[in-house]
């Protein structure tokens, strides 16, 4: 037993030791959804600095990832929906004050098989009668949906209930966050649903824009008519431009202000995820990079420090440079 | 009425039975075969698939050297393998030692009454116990309340918690299979206890010991939960310091301070990526991972092969 305290002891040690040769690291967190973003900017700027900054990214989720950042433990958290009230108190009991800028935008797909050839739009009121709570074992056939679809069950898979992805497309569809029906193939993995459609002719699901655009020969997006609108199929452009929605959201960064203001290799990294020439990488990973006003009114925020959030809650179909020029609150 | 007992008697045909028997014999032993095939079966396709997948990649030699990326196909698991290995060696480290002195403690030291009953009771719980338990109860204590981080150090303690109760068995399993010959003609000859354990009852059990470790240990390699639940990292561009280093005292600790990442991660990531070409990395991933595991298990088999012949 003497050998293990010894050994011990030197583990402590080794503890106390801790810190003396560490390089400057920014440390990343948050949502799978934002991952690739996180990811891809972390490659790059890794690059651009080697050796002198580095970027950790983990993988906690949007929830987990603001438990951490409220307790100040990462610099910066990737979310896919806007910090809730409960977690805003948190960061405020922690004393973690923060900056909400978005990066990026992603539409949600509505898809269908391709051999689905009934389809040529849908509404977001006959979406809404597909997916409210009531619809649960109602509401089980296509002919049910609109009058001359065909006689042929519906099934229905969406992303599982824990992701942002699942909150937002609600609030959007139904009208409500986190309600919906409770009987459809659900699954955190978005391949998995990408699989279910692929291979169910009478599927009809959702999710992220990217797994829609990497299985174009597998699946068929259903072009989506709100208020009254033309129907608007979802792509880069569609999206980018505002024109599809209410299935369009923007994902944030939010970024602790103390260590910006105290971590130069911080603020260097917030500021590299606005760079014109970095909206290429977001691009690259499958979502909506931001357009010119947007990246100027999140570099103003960043400039002026701008400490709090301009939502209340999920908002739905919002303008972007609008929440930025809010008035936020902490 | 003798004639009943006689025609019992003479009723019997031996042969028959005998025929019925190996029958019998015969199909459980193919019922066996049967069984043992589609265990091999099962794991050979399981293997051959994710090979053939991953083959691209795996017959890339960057893939082994290089860090994760947005690409799929410049995404290399160099830091996910020197974490898994990183991990491991403080897995062992902690939980071998632990788990062989609390398995001999039980079975040689420990008096019989309610408190050692509780005990036993309590670490044959333990090893029935969820894995992301131990996740959860390592970052409530380890990261939050003693403020470790997220480091290769807790990760390789909550996957020693995690496989300490098959050490502590199995080590009284090898213990209880040495006869008691050995330990009464030690202490015949005069030797005290502990004498008697190291000389005598350890080496003896040695070979039970050692496979029950690495059966621990192989069951650690492949945990995803308790080490996501701590906040292991997802993507990390550079590697924990080398525990050698040029200056004195040549050996640094820095690494288990390091934040990490391990393969199963890595491939949890990949997986759920919409890119089709991460199937591919995350195939290969599989691969590498399944291969350390049997590498693991065969210098298991080495030792103990070893150790049989001394």
């Amino acid at each position: 037993m003497k050998k293990h305290l010894m050994f011990g002891a030197v583990l402590a040690g080794s503890l106390v030791a801790q810190n003396a040769a560490a390089v400057d690291t920014v440390q990343v967190d948050g949502s799978s959804t934002v991952f690739p973003i996180s990811e891809a900017m972390a490659e790059e700027f890794g690059n651009a600095n080697r050796g002198e900054i580095r970027v950790t990214v983990g993988l906690s989720g949007t929830g987990g990832g603001f438990k951490k950042f409220c307790r100040g433990e990462t610099d910066i958290t990737g979310a896919s929906r806007p910090i809730r009230p409960g977690e805003l108190e948190e960061c405020k009991k922690n004393g973690v004050e923060f900056l909400e800028l978005p990066v990026a935008m992603d539409a949600l797909s509505v898809v269908v098989n391709p051999q689905n050839d009934w389809v040529d739009h849908l509404t977001v009121e006959e979406l809404k009668k597909v997916w409210e709570p009531e619809a649960q074992g109602e509401i089980t056939n296509w002919s049910q949906v609109r009058d001359g679809f065909p006689d042929r069950p519906l099934n229905l898979f969406g992303a599982g209930t824990d992701s942002g992805t699942y909150d937002y497309f609600t609030a959007a569809i139904v009208g409500e966050e986190h309600s919906s029906r409770g009987d459809f193939t659900a699954s955190e993995d978005d391949n998995v649903l990408v699989m279910g459609v692929a291979n169910d002719q009478n599927a009809l699901g959702f999710f992220g824009l990217a797994y829609y655009l990497e299985n174009t020969d597998k699946l068929k997006a259903v072009p989506i008519s709100w208020k009254g609108s033309e129907p608007v199929e979802p792509s880069k452009q569609t999206a980018g431009d505002g024109e599809y929605q209410p299935l369009t959201r923007p994902l944030y960064f939010y970024a602790n202000k103390a260590s910006i203001e105290e971590k130069d290799y911080v603020e260097k990294f917030t500021e590299f995820l606005f760079q014109e020439e970095n909206a290429e990488l977001v691009s690259e990973v499958g979502y909506v990079p931001l357009g010119a006003k947007v990246r100027e009114a999140a570099l103003r925020v960043l400039a002026d420090r701008e400490v709090g959030t301009a939502y209340e809650g999920s908002e739905v179909g919002v303008d972007v440079v609008e929440t930025l020029n809010r008035k936020k609150h902490y | 009425m003798n004639t009943l007992s006689e025609n019992v008697l003479s009723g019997i045909d031996y042969a028959s039975i005998s025929r019925k028997n190996r029958s019998r014999d015969i199909i459980f032993a193919s019922l066996g075969i049967f069984v043992l095939f589609i265990a091999i079966t099962t794991l050979v396709a399981l293997f051959l698939d994710l090979a053939m997948r991953g083959a691209p990649r795996l017959a890339d030699p960057d893939f082994y050297t290089s860090f994760p990326s947005r690409r799929p196909l410049d995404a290399g698991i160099l830091s996910a393998w020197v974490g898994t290995i990183m991990v491991m060696v403080v897995t062992a480290v902690v939980a071998v030692p632990l788990g062989v002195a609390a398995g001999l403690y039980l079975e040689e030291y420990a008096k019989k009454n309610w408190f050692t009953d509780v005990i036993e009771i309590n670490v044959s719980n333990l090893a029935g116990v969820p894995s992301i338990v131990y996740g959860l109860l390592a970052l409530g204590l380890f990261v939050q309340t003693f403020g470790m981080g997220e480091t290769v150090l807790v990760a390789g303690l909550v996957l020693a918690l995690l496989i300490l109760p098959i050490i502590i068995v199995s080590t009284r399993e090898a213990i209880r299979s040495i006869p008691s010959e050995l330990r009464e003609a030690a202490y015949g000859l005069g030797a005290n206890q502990w004498q008697t354990m190291s000389m005598y009852i350890i080496p003896a059990a040695k070979p039970g010991i050692i496979t029950g470790a690495i059966v621990g240990l192989s069951r650690a390699i492949g945990e995803t939960a308790p080490i996501i639940t701590i906040g292991a990292l997802s993507f990390i561009a550079f590697l924990p310091q080398s525990p050698i280093t040029g200056d004195f005292p040549f050996i640094s600790f820095e690494w288990l301070n390091s934040g990490f990442t391990v393969m199963p991660i890595q491939m949890f990531g990949w997986v759920s990526r919409p890119q089709a070409d991460f199937q591919i990395t995350a195939a290969a991933a599989g691969v590498v991972l399944i291969i350390m595991t049997l590498a693991m298990n065969a210098l298991a088999i080495y030792i103990r092969y070893r150790a049989r012949k001394s």
